[in-house]
């Protein structure tokens, strides 16, 4: 049974671990409850298990892209240009503060890869069970822990 | 099913579906820019040059920015009918999200037409 339940939201509250960042602010309970019926979810007080942070952490890293795609179509540019703007492109990545930027965004992107890997195996019912999501967040906040790590040293 | 025209919505099945071959495309593409960087550790400006500017090249980096543009979309999109809503903005979260989502369409085309300019002009 736990295999069909990728992408059904009620019965996911049935299995707390393969949670999203939608049912972990919005419960479907809640959601259909009367509009003008006083709400009280902290997020502080929720337990925010594996798939849970590897779900919104896909989300937040989605959007820095959104914004961080423009250093790197900016840098593109400059390095397409011509052998001066290659070379601006080259001194901006040597100072701290926009190769910090750039690991960020690199960062962000390989995140957002990895897990969305993960989410493509999950259409395929790839680590839908409470266990598997458990095992399968966990490894794709370790596998791009690491590939960050190896972005870094070799942007410096 | 969308009942609501300031929902941006056409259909939860075909975002579904473009959200995923979307992803692939993206992600096919960013391995190999990613592998090109990797084997080409001294990176030189013609040989930038020389990788992004060949025909099958060209029509990829587009098909990728097409893909990106989509994408980001149905991202944007979802972000923003999940937070912009009543229960945290009040009686005016519709125009609020509205704002937002025409900020991000806005966006969006100017990634586009960037990223059309950098391709097709080298």
């Amino acid at each position: 049974m736990a295999g069909r339940l990728a992408f059904d939201y009620h019965a996911l509250r049935v299995f707390p671990g393969c949670c999203t960042c939608r049912d972990v602010l919005f419960p479907a309970m809640v959601r259909e409850m009367k509009a003008d019926r006083p709400v009280y979810l902290s997020l502080l007080q929720f337990e925010w298990p594996m798939a849970a942070l590897a779900s919104i952490a896909h989300r937040v890293t989605g959007v820095m892209l959104f914004v961080g795609i423009a250093l790197l179509f900016y840098l593109l540019d400059l390095g397409l240009g011509s052998e001066e703007s290659f070379a601006e492109a080259v001194a901006l990545l040597d100072e701290p503060l926009p190769k910090l930027i750039i690991w960020g965004v690199l960062g962000a992107l390989i995140f957002h890869l990895v897990a969305g890997v993960k989410h493509l195996l999950l259409d395929f019912h790839v680590g839908s069970s409470l266990e598997g999501s458990r095992i399968a967040s966990g490894l794709s906040v370790a596998i791009s822990a690491v590939l960050i790590g190896m972005a870094g040293v070799w942007l410096w | 099913m969308v009942t609501n025209i300031t929902s941006f919505g056409r259909s939860g099945l075909s975002d579904f579906i473009v959200q995923r071959v979307s992803a692939i495309v993206i992600a096919v593409y960013t391995l190999c820019v990613a592998g090109f960087f990797l084997v080409n550790p001294g990176m030189t400006h013609e040989a930038l040059l020389g990788y992004f500017s060949s025909l099958p090249m060209k029509m990829f980096s587009t098909l990728a920015l097409l893909s990106t543009a989509a994408h980001a979309w149905i991202g944007m999109w979802t972000v923003g009918t999940d937070y912009i809503r009543g229960h945290y903005f009040g009686a005016h979260a519709t125009v609020y999200r509205m704002f937002y989502q025409f900020g991000c369409m806005f966006v969006l085309f100017v990634y586009v037409l960037w990223g059309l300019l950098i391709f097709w002009g080298i």
